[in-house]
């Protein structure tokens, strides 16, 4: 019995196999090609080393195993747009994941008592912000972007709005590509899509760590929509969407216009930005200042998770970078993977030696900051510059990063509880000046429609570096007045800030209904059913929520 | 009989626990605790700034023995958590009434 049932199995399964080889065979179907021209039987044997794996009989052509010219090339545009679309999503999965990275840092930079409140700050920016985005982020964003070149040339998203001013045209925001539909129903548009929105959800997450420990959390969510849908997008698109700061190169021969590869300024100078304004609003921590005004440090409740963050970051980074090619077969791609580790390093290495000579000891919260100062920087110039220089402008950063925190904590009063200001805005603005000056003419011909290779001050292009510092102030300038101005109505009609009672408490009770670490921060083992590994869950949440309640 | 209360420094917990075992000590309790003495706590660093600690983290060690043989456990103890510099702790020996073993319901020495 059982073997009658194991031969048919077998037969079984050697049917399914022949069937489903044959529909790989000839994917296309073929009436014309008679069966006595049918391609090779597969090889039989295995193929551990797989040299024999793939071959001529795998292109797709009329005639299989013999494909023409035509149809050669045909299939040789598709891999390569293939390995473009794989390079895109996958590098934007690693950006994704920089959320976590997000979350770990700036909660273990923070105290314990707001744990929940920073963490989960930090996981609906996703939701949120993909929500806004694709409602009308990526519009504004890239609805006038043109054809995706790398991406097959797709040109639905066609629609910008512009104004013409001194006989030149401004492009201002785009207008195709409302909630993804219509025509822009589009695997290349997907994929931007995709790749776009977990860039616009990095900046979205930086306020949120200067922010941290006495934002309301509903003030949160509408800020999130608001980055989102209507700051983020409006910059982005005058750098990266076709818009007037793009264009600066074609119109009135600065360089090739604003040139930001990655995103130092569009990504970590607008979430940098938006995070002094959102400080500022929002009014230092109780206990940060003295009434002599000197500061207090508060220090953060987990070195261990935000060091943990940091590197999940700097892992994340590879996709952030490398992935602005838009294009796998780009193979630049690797000069810019090595710039970007480079100088995450040296900004570590240089804020490492810096604390440690200045201030006796290797902080590591400033250790952390440095080497993520040294990725923010390299963010805009990684794809124009030398492994030396990209070294030199991390290198930079690590110290600048510990300057600005000290100016900003000291000097500006700004209370800070992560350092994102400074590495995100500081070293954002130094990253984007920093290709103006370095960038070394070995790649970028074409970049934002103008001829010739991008090249910094140092290698003849003076131009480029004027047209760097007007993307700086333009970004510093639009970004804080709106997001001051948006911060600013949004306290005077609903306040942003919790009580003091509140603040006192920690944040995650009375703002989110419970603690991060209940066992630490909340009643302990004392409540009935914590205490017991074999305790029904029932209980223990009843007990929990008891004890909250009564507080 | 005779109950010590000591403070002392979290990593000398082991050698303290050894040396009152050695010496027939056949239960102790323990409890993380924080306090300060003459010093005052100390200052850490975070982000380029001082701060200071006033309250460091001890361990409080409770033993019960017999009046006999109280003054060689606290020798034995004062010696185990000695490290010779400031924050070594402090040992408090006093007088105890009576005992009891909650199973059996002994009184005295005898339900040490």
């Amino acid at each position: 019995m059982s073997i009658v049932r194991l031969v048919s199995f077998v037969v079984l399964l050697a049917a399914s196999a022949g069937a489903s080889l044959a529909f790989a065979q000839t994917p296309a179907p073929a009436p014309a090609a008679p069966a006595a021209v049918a391609p090779a039987p597969p090889p039989s044997k295995p193929d551990p080393a797989g040299t024999a794996t793939g071959g001529i009989g795998d292109v797709s052509a009329k005639t299989a195993g013999k494909p023409t010219v035509e149809e050669l090339a045909d299939f040789v545009g598709h891999n390569r747009v293939a390995i473009n679309f794989v390079w895109v999503l996958v590098a934007g999965f690693l950006v994704m994941f920089m959320q976590a990275g997000f979350a770990l840092a700036e909660t273990g930079f923070t105290r314990a008592k707001n744990a929940g409140h920073t963490m989960m700050m930090n996981f609906m920016v996703y939701a949120i912000g993909m929500t806004g985005y694709w409602i009308c982020g990526f519009a504004l964003h890239m609805g006038g972007l043109g054809p995706i070149s790398t991406l097959g040339g797709t040109g639905v998203l066609d629609h910008e709005f512009v104004i013409t001013l001194f006989g030149k045209e401004f492009g201002l925001f785009g207008l195709k590509g409302f909630f993804l539909a219509g025509s822009t129903y589009d695997v290349a548009v997907f994929a931007l899509f995709l790749f776009q929105m977990v860039f616009m959800d990095t900046a979205a997450t930086i306020p949120t760590g200067a922010m941290a420990e006495r934002w309301k959390f509903s003030s949160f969510v509408v800020f999130g929509f608001f980055i989102s849908m209507f700051t983020y997008p409006l910059f982005a698109n005058w750098v990266w969407g076709g818009g007037w700061l793009s264009q600066l190169g074609k119109n009135f021969g600065l360089g090739h216009g604003h040139v930001d590869f990655a995103g130092s300024s569009v990504v970590h100078m607008v979430g940098g930005v938006t995070a002094l304004a959102g400080a500022m609003v929002l009014g230092a921590r109780i206990g940060k200042y003295n009434k002599d005004g000197s500061a207090n440090p508060i220090p953060g409740h987990n070195i261990p998770m935000a060091a943990l963050g940091c590197f999940i970051l700097a892992f994340g980074w590879f996709g952030f970078n490398p992935g602005s090619t838009l294009a796998g077969a780009d193979l630049r791609i690797a000069v810019v993977a090595v710039n970007t580790m480079l100088a995450g390093a040296a900004g570590a290495l240089v804020a490492m030696f810096y604390m440690w000579i200045v201030y006796g000891k290797p902080d590591p919260s400033m250790l952390i900051n440095g080497m993520l100062a040294g990725l923010v920087a390299i963010t805009a110039p990684c794809a124009f510059v030398s492994s030396f220089w990209a070294f030199v402008i991390g290198a930079v950063a690590g110290v600048l990063v510990c300057w600005s925190v000290f100016f900003v904590e000291r000097t500006l009063k700004v209370d800070d509880p992560v350092g994102a200001i400074s590495v995100h805005g500081t070293c954002g603005a130094w990253g984007v000046l920093s290709l103006g000056l370095f960038a070394d003419g070995t790649y970028g011909d074409g970049f934002n429609g103008v001829e010739g290779t991008v090249r910094g001050l140092l290698y003849g292009g003076g131009s480029q570096f004027v047209a760097q510092i007007v993307g700086t102030l333009t970004c510093v300038v639009f970004i804080f007045v709106a997001s001051y101005a948006f911060f600013k109505v949004y306290d005077l009609a609903f306040g942003m800030r919790v009580s003091p009672e509140v603040e006192l408490e920690g944040l995650d009770v009375p703002e989110m209904g419970g603690h991060g670490y209940p066992e630490v921060q909340g009643p302990g083992t004392l409540v009935h059913g914590l205490g017991h590994g074999a305790a029904k869950p029932a209980a223990v949440m009843t007990g929990v929520m008891a004890t909250e309640r009564g507080h | 009989m005779k109950k010590i209360e000591a403070i002392i420094k979290p990593f000398k917990l082991d050698d303290v626990k050894e040396a009152l075992t050695a010496a027939g000590v056949i239960g102790m309790t323990v409890s993380e605790v924080r306090g300060f003495g003459r010093q005052k706590g100390h200052t850490e660093m975070y982000r380029g700034g001082e701060y200071t600690v006033d309250f460091l983290p001890k361990i409080k060690v409770e033993v019960v023995v017999p009046d006999e043989r109280a003054g060689k456990v606290v020798d034995l103890l004062t010696a185990a958590a000695k490290t010779g510099s400031i924050g070594d702790g402090k040992v408090f020996l006093s007088s105890l009434e009576d005992v009891v073993r909650i199973r059996t319901g002994e009184h005295g020495e005898t339900a040490i």
